[in-house]
Formats: structure tokens, C-alpha cells, sequence
């Protein structure tokens, strides 16, 4: 089968419970896992694909002349090719493999962005990124002499979009913005957000990381600048991440690191670097995992994106309207477009007992401030606990979950 | 609900945690350091009095979980009017507790009320709460003027 046809879309039921044992840690062991957000579980045909790789196709790619070689590169290449076709990229030379969505965005601001942002320059992010879509900014900034200016968000946890346009200006050179936000789940208005950019020559990186199991991603339509994933994410095993750019842009950029896989030539006078993703992708990259990660892919594509969409919007709706009814329950985040993350805090229990105590109960969920200390600021709490669905998770997780609360609140009562 | 679990929130510590003791800058202080659990965001401020070598008065201000807000709360209670030198093998003694394998007998019999804490050794993703407030004091005692972490 080819790519193409192995990547289009399929129109068949989608049921939660039967997907659920395709993953073997959810099996007869009870747990019930809201902690996708943070990393999503791995089912078995990723887990195989690692094994097969190693068992069966195994050798360092873009440099044996000897079969095994060869067909190692070509599965690494197919894979490129899946990324390809599943985020809408134009061309498989656009797909940078990195270690993950922060690498991706570091790669960017030490490459493109050390090459067009000079002093009083602006870099503009947005209220509710998480720290990596912070902090490599705020450091090229320093080394700059630039300014990070920061899009504020309502009381809902939606971007205001209005502010958003009157912080951009000529002088904005780089916007980046969170896809969908991992503490609150809201959705970002991204292709607005970047038609708005552009009217202003500034380049568009978005930080998929969390939208990219949950949501049906076209970087064409969106027409962003660069994309950011990460493998593990979505079902994909850790250590491989993607960082999509436009052609010509990647061939505007300099070199992210220096190593053998992103040369042409080199002399000690002066060395000449390789075309385009090879350039960004010096020495031996993860195989192995990209070769889940490639298996990953075609599995959320054989249940069929939006299939994976309707039921997680199904859950988040049934997922609210029950914790709502919870005594005691604030719901963090509340945006008119959300995907599937319920951060909450219970009154007079500090989320990180709520926690433990929940994880007493079976149930995993995150607790903490999400690495988005800024958006903790905002609502003026020093932590949430985070619920966040993925495909896998069914009502009775949910029910669960709401009768482990009652249990805490019986607790602390 | 399970016996560890109420092992771990016990009365005295759900108390503590809702009526902290000493949760207030002293009148008097000479030694102040700051505990931070960047885990959980949970930030602690221990100011201590220290006269003659004596902890002659003692108190804590900031946001925490139970588990350390309790901690805090009591360890303010015991710590108050001992030696330096006392305080400091009294935290060693509560790290051990806390950190003890549960198989095992968890000792801590001179440490007073503050066995209450002997749950937690049973959740060891908890024992940076329970320690937070002593590492901050122990910070203070040598008031080095850095900030303590649980890392």
C-alpha cells in the first residue's frame, strides 16, 4: 500500500473501549490514564515497529553502500514522507527530524531567529505558552538587544485577539504561538493569528505539540512559517520531533548543529553544508524511534483523525458537565474552543494532595503548574491539577475520576 | 478509602494544614530562607530568631500542599526554644522517618507528635513536601541567603 493510500482517511466507527487494548500498559492493570497531555501511551504496533527495526532493519542511514543500509534509509525516508502527508507539508524536504517539539523551536530561534532579529527587534508570544515557547525566545531577545512582548489572554483562557493585532508591529519579527495551550486546552485561533503576522512580514512558528494527537493539522491551509511536534505525543515513542518549515525558508537558514549527515564537504579551511533537512539533522538521528514514531502516525491515521476528534469533543463536553456539578471544583480554562485538557482546582485541597490521592485511587492526572508559570499567574493559583484526554479514554475514566474527587473532598472535609 | 491513605492525611496533619501554627513573620528575626518545590510550585519562607545559639522564636509564611504546610506547621511548634544542634539532628532524624523503607520499623520514637509524618514514607513522591520547610530552616540556620530547593 502506498503512503497515500495507507493516509487516507477512513469513515468507520470509532470505539474508545477497543482502542484502549491496543494498548498493552492499559491492560488488566487499572490504571486509568489522564496524563496524555504530559506523554500519551504507546499501543502495540508502535512498541513492535521499534523491535522490528532493531530485529530486522537496522543500520546507520545516508551511508552504507550495502543493502541492510540502504533499506534503513529507506525506511527512515518513508517515514519523513508519512510526516509529510499527515501535517499537509508541500514537500518530505520540509520535514526536519529533531528530539522534540523544544528542540524544534530552539532550532528555529538559534537559526532564523540569530539571523533576522537584531536590536529592537520584537519577538511576540502569548499569554499561555508553555515555557519552551518562552524561554528560547526570551534568550535570543537577551543576546539580541530585542523585546519579547507577550499577547494577553481573558479570564477564560482565550487569546484576545484584538490586543494580539495592536502588539504587532514592523519591528515584530518572529510570532509564536501555542497551537492548542497544555495547561488550558484552548484552542488558538492559528490561522488568523498568522494571516495577521504576515500583514505584518513577521514569520509564524506554532508549538503543535499538544494539537497534534487531538486535531487534524494542514500547515498549506494554515499557511504557517514552521510547525513544531512531538512523537511522543501522539502515541509515538520519546526522542524524535518534528520541525516543519517552509522550503525556502529552511534554505535560508544556516546550520542549526555542526556534525557529520548535515556537510557537503569539509576542509579545514572551510566546510560546505548539505541541502536541505539534511542540514539541520547532524549525525546519527534517533532510527529506531523514528521508526515508531512513522508507525504511530499510520495508526492515529487508521482510526481516522476526525473520528479521534468528535469522540475526545464528546468526553470533553461529558468530562466538564459532570466535574462542574463537583462541589468545590473551579474549572481552569474555559475557552469557547477547547480540546481535550480540564485543568481544575478543588477548593481548600492543594492539587498536589488531590494527586496523590487520586493516584491512590488508580487514576493518573497531572498536578502542578504545567510548565506554564505564567498562565498559574494569571489565574492566581500556584498549581492546577490537569485531567487530559486522548483517544483511549471513555466515560467510565471520567466517572472515576469524579468519584475519586468525592473522596478527597470526604478527606479534607 | 485505604489505610495508607488516611495514615498519610492524618487528623493532626488535616488540622495543621487548615490552622497552620506560627504562619506569620516573627516579632523578631534575625535568619530567613526560602523553600522551593519546583515540581509543584509550593514556596515556603522559614524566619527564625537565633539568640545564643537558641531558636528563640520561629515562623513560616507561603503556599503548599498539606503535606508541607503541616510539616512546616509542626516543625515550628517543635523546633522552638532548642539549639541549633538540636534542630539540626532533629531534621535528620525526620528525614530518616520519612525516607525510611516501609517495610521496615520507621524508628522516629524521639521525634514526638512529628511521627505523624511517618505515612509519607510510604509515598515517596511526597517526601520532598514533608521536608521542604526543614530544608529551608536548616537554610536559615546557616542563612547563606540562597534559596533551598527539594532538587
Amino acid at each position: 500500500m502506498s503512503t497515500a493510500e495507507r493516509l487516507a482517511p477512513r469513515d468507520e466507527a470509532f470505539d474508545p473501549a477497543r482502542a484502549k487494548q491496543d494498548f498493552p500498559i492499559l491492560q488488566n492493570t487499572g490504571l486509568i490514564f489522564l496524563d496524555s497531555a504530559a506523554s500519551a501511551q504507546k499501543p502495540q504496533c508502535v512498541i513492535d515497529a521499534i523491535a522490528n527495526c532493531y530485529s530486522r532493519d537496522y543500520a546507520n542511514i545516508h551511508r552504507g553502500v550495502y543493502e541492510l543500509s540502504a533499506r534503513a534509509t529507506a525506511n527512515f525516508e518513508a517515514v519523513r514522507e508519512t510526516t509529510q502527508l499527515f501535517i499537509g507539508a508541500a514537500e518530505a524536504r520540509e520535514i526536519v527530524f529533531v528530539r522534540n517539539t523544544t528542540e524544534a523551536i530552539n532550532l528555529v530561534a538559534a537559526t532564523y531567529g540569530r539571523q533576522n532579529v537584531g536590536p529592537g527587534d520584537e519577538v511576540l508570544v502569548t499569554e499561555m505558552e508553555h515555557h519552551s515557547n518562552i524561554v528560547p525566545w526570551q534568550m535570543l531577545c537577551e543576546e539580541k538587544g530585542a523585546v519579547l512582548r507577550v499577547a494577553p489572554m481573558d479570564d477564560r483562557g482565550a487569546l484576545i485577539l484584538d490586543e494580539f493585532e495592536k502588539l504587532l508591529c514592523p519591528r515584530t519579527k518572529i510570532v509564536a504561538v501555542a497551537h492548542i495551550s497544555n495547561a488550558l486546552g484552548t484552542v488558538n485561533p492559528v490561522e488568523e493569528i498568522t494571516r495577521l503576522a504576515h500583514a505584518q512580514g513577521a514569520v509564524v512558528v506554532i508549538d503543535g505539540a499538544q494539537a497534534i494527537p487531538h486535531h487534524r493539522v494542514d500547515v498549506a491551509s494554515l499557511d504557517c512559517d514552521f510547525y513544531a511536534l512531538s512523537s511522543h505525543k501522539v502515541f509515538g515513542p520519546t526522542g524524535v520531533g518534528v520541525l516543519y518549515g517552509k522550503a525556502a525558508l529552511l534554505e535560508s537558514m544556516p546550520p542549526y548543529q555542526g556534525g557529520g549527515s548535515m556537510i557537503e564537504t569539509v576542509r579545514f579551511e572551510k566546510s560546505t553544508y548539505a541541502e536541505i533537512p539534511q542540514r539541520f539533522e547532524a549525525g546519527t538521528p534517533d532510527i529506531g524511534g523514528v521508526a515508531g514514531f512513522g508507525a504511530a502516525l499510520d495508526y492515529v491515521t487508521g482510526l481516522g483523525l476526525d473520528a479521534i476528534e468528535r469522540h475526545e469533543r464528546e468526553l470533553l463536553a461529558y468530562a466538564t458537565d459532570v466535574l462542574a456539578k463537583v462541589p468545590g471544583l473551579r474549572l481552569i480554562g474555559t475557552a469557547p474552543q477547547k480540546a481535550a485538557v480540564i485543568s481544575f482546582s478543588l477548593e481548600g485541597v492543594h492539587p498536589h494532595d488531590v494527586g496523590s490521592i487520586l493516584d491512590h485511587e488508580g487514576i493518573a492526572v497531572r498536578t502542578g503548574h504545567h510548565c506554564a508559570q505564567p498562565v498559574m499567574e494569571h489565574f492566581g493559583v500556584p498549581a492546577t491539577v490537569r485531567a487530559s484526554l486522548a483517544l483511549y479514554n471513555t466515560r467510565e475514566d471520567i466517572d472515576a475520576l469524579v468519584r475519586a474527587l468525592q473522596t478527597v473532598r470526604e478527606l479534607f472535609k | 478509602m485505604s489505610s495508607d491513605l488516611r495514615e498519610l492525611y492524618q487528623s493532626v496533619i488535616l488540622d495543621h494544614n487548615k490552622h497552620p501554627r506560627n504562619f506569620c513573620k516573627p516579632k523578631c528575626s534575625n535568619r530567613t530562607a526560602e523553600g522551593v518545590n519546583p515540581l509543584c510550585g509550593d514556596q515556603l519562607t522559614v524566619y527564625l530568631d537565633v539568640e545564643d545559639g537558641v531558636v528563640k522564636d520561629v515562623g513560616f509564611s507561603g503556599t503548599g500542599c498539606a503535606i508541607s504546610t503541616a510539616s512546616a506547621s509542626l516543625m515550628t511548634q517543635t523546633i522552638k526554644g532548642m539549639k541549633i544542634e538540636e534542630a539540626e539532628r532533629l531534621f535528620k532524624g525526620f528525614r530518616e522517618m520519612v525516607t525510611a523503607d516501609p517495610q521496615s520499623d520507621p524508628g522516629g520514637k524521639d521525634l514526638g507528635k512529628l511521627t505523624v509524618f511517618s505515612g509519607v514514607r510510604e509515598f515517596p513522591m511526597r517526601v520532598k513536601c514533608a521536608t521542604l520547610a526543614w530544608h529551608a530552616m536548616s537554610e536559615a540556620l546557616h542563612d547563606t541567603g540562597e534559596t533551598a530547593t527539594t532538587e
